[in-house]
């Protein structure tokens, strides 16, 4: 039998060992960076001097606040901001109640149904925007309402798809629960009503706020979906992808930036207050 | 937990499942009943339903092209997307110690932005006579007139870069259930990385490996924004055809087979290749 030899003899094993493990997450820090250089890019050029109404050229040609100071200079494009969040807020109010009680039924509750419950839900997640919106877009027109699209047309399909989104997000926080709080509750004589709102519901939020979260973006930033089903209604996805053709106009980098810095502050503070929740 | 029985459970489920019926399912039947409507029909004469069966003939002759280009770009956007993944989210799982959650949030928050201004963001960066042609063309990789923009290049990597995240989470869930310490193991027992990264963490993180590529498959052949902003009329991919045909042609029964059949090839791509991998329990 061969003698066995110490597996980390040599300085230079240690050497490539060390540098194995900083690889790696050397490696992983540069792929982070490349997701956020088109985040510079657009921080960059909210602070862009824009070139002449009629040039189509897109570069960085000095700096200005002036893009700051007038964030609505093309009115158009403040008018689909509103717009898109207002269809963002609806949407997300809508399909977060509806989510959230589906999402108790699935995990909490027994009925006929259950499973073929579960398939319609995950369906919608796994088939291409472009399919949902065309078949929205077939049926309204089979409907008759093919000259009637636009904010309500626009609001039944953000709808849709975010509530799938609401269900797996806020079944994944009830699953993972165990329900001996609410066990203890009951036997301490709070009704089930009590129990429901000062114990488990308490217990979901996050969840839901999660699923309100994430329901928000994916509204607001839609455009596939939307672009079929919304007439002459223009989104702010919309308005950007007008203007791609044309002259792009700085602000909507503005905007960009605020919705970066917006997200990861709500990020952080969430991820920060859960952290002090929890026990050292 | 013990699941409840009762009529709770029925008022609770019915309001989300009707909405869903009413604007899924319903919609989706919709669909398929427009793609055998009699091709000639218009807006204005309205259609007639005739079992065309020959709109999908028609719809594959003269859309070959852009539905292969969707299924190759996508695939290819795919792979990029699993190894770049791949190692961002092994790294954040294993490596990143106390940064583990500022990683995630990091890997996360790019995507708040719009979705069009990012995709916009890379038009610039990749412009003709931009730093990334310029430099590649000072290294002899690009021609002197080679460019970037209105490339297949181009389409890919923003379909690449636009769908990352859709495979770092799968991936990192997965991955952080693993057990470093049977990676160590295996290297104690004289694997070299390379035998321990194929026998015992990829086989491990096969369920996100699965989740994460069809996550980031499906949505990938279906966009047409990257095409659009970022191509030319020869990367049209079949998002393009379907949304022309549907909104510039008004060709609803052409646009609606089209969909369906985007909707047939990657359901049965799918089943193949849940099949393949072994991990059927996931769906």
């Amino acid at each position: 039998m061969a003698v066995m030899t110490p597996r980390s003899g040599g300085a230079g094993t240690r050497l490539g060992r060390w540098m194995r493990e900083r690889l790696v997450l050397g490696l992983g820090l540069v792929v982070l960076a490349y997701t956020f250089v088109p985040i510079a890019v657009v921080v960059l050029m909210s602070f862009n001097k824009p070139v002449s109404e009629q040039s189509k050229i897109y570069k960085f040609s000095g700096f200005t606040l002036d893009n700051w100071k007038n964030p609505c200079a093309d009115p158009a494009m403040c008018e689909s901001l509103l717009r898109s969040i207002e269809i963002g807020l609806l949407a997300t109010v809508v399909s977060t109640i509806l989510g959230t009680l589906a999402a108790f039924a699935l995990v909490r509750h027994d009925f006929i149904g259950r499973s073929s419950s579960n398939l319609l839900i995950f369906m919608p997640m796994a088939a291409p925007e472009i399919v949902l919106g065309s078949s929205l877009l077939a049926m309204f027109v089979a409907a008759g309402l093919g000259g009637q699209l636009g904010f309500w047309t626009i609001l039944v399909a953000h709808i849709m798809f975010c509530l799938s989104f609401v269900v797996v997000t806020v079944r994944a926080r009830l699953a993972g629960m165990d329900d001996n709080l609410e066990q203890a509750a009951m036997d301490l004589y709070a009704t089930p009503s009590q129990t429901f709102w000062r114990v488990t519901f308490p217990l979901v939020f996050p969840g839901i706020l999660g699923a309100a979260l994430l329901s928000f973006s994916l509204s607001f930033d839609d455009f596939i979906i939307t672009n079929l089903n919304s007439g002459n209604t223009t989104t702010f996805p919309m308005y950007v992808w007008g203007v791609s053709r044309r002259t792009v106009p700085m602000q909507i980098n503005v905007i960009g930036t605020v919705m970066i810095v917006l997200s990861v502050t709500i990020v952080l503070i969430g991820e920060l207050r859960s952290r002090r929740r929890r026990p050292a | 937990m013990t699941r409840k029985r009762g009529k709770t459970g029925y008022l609770l489920v019915i309001p989300g499942a009707l909405y869903l019926l009413a604007f899924f399912a319903l919609p989706f039947y919709s669909l398929i009943a427009t793609s055998l409507y009699d091709p000639s029909g218009s807006d204005f004469r309205g259609y007639e339903m005739t079992y065309a069966f020959g709109n999908f003939v028609d719809a594959i002759t003269d859309y070959w092209q852009p539905l292969l280009r969707s299924l190759a770009y996508g695939g290819v956007a795919t792979v990029l997307c699993l190894v770049l993944g791949y190692v961002l989210a092994y790294a954040i799982a294993f490596k990143a110690g106390r940064w583990k959650i500022l990683m995630l949030v990091l890997v996360i928050a790019p995507f708040f932005t719009s979705f069009l201004v990012r995709t916009l963001s890379w038009k610039l960066l990749l412009a003709d006579d931009g730093f990334i042609v310029n430099t590649l063309q000072f290294l002899q990789i690009l021609g002197d007139d080679g460019r970037l923009l209105a490339t297949p290049v181009a389409v890919i990597a923003g379909l690449t870069y636009n769908f990352l995240p859709f495979m770092v989470l799968p991936l990192f869930a997965s991955l952080d259930r693993v057990d470093y310490r049977l990676i160590e193991a295996s290297g104690d027992l004289y694997a070299n990385p390379i035998t321990t990264f194929f026998k015992v963490t990829w086989p491990l993180s096969l369920p996100g490996v699965v989740s994460g590529t069809l996550l980031t498959f499906i949505p990938a052949v279906g966009d047409y924004i990257n095409a659009e902003l970022l191509g030319n009329t020869n990367t049209r991919m079949i998002g393009n055809v379907i949304q022309s045909l549907f909104t510039d042609a008004n060709d609803y029964p052409a646009a609606a087979a089209l969909s369906v059949i985007l909707m047939t090839m990657i359901l049965a791509l799918v089943l193949v290749y849940v099949r393949r991998a072994g991990t059927e329990e996931l769906l």
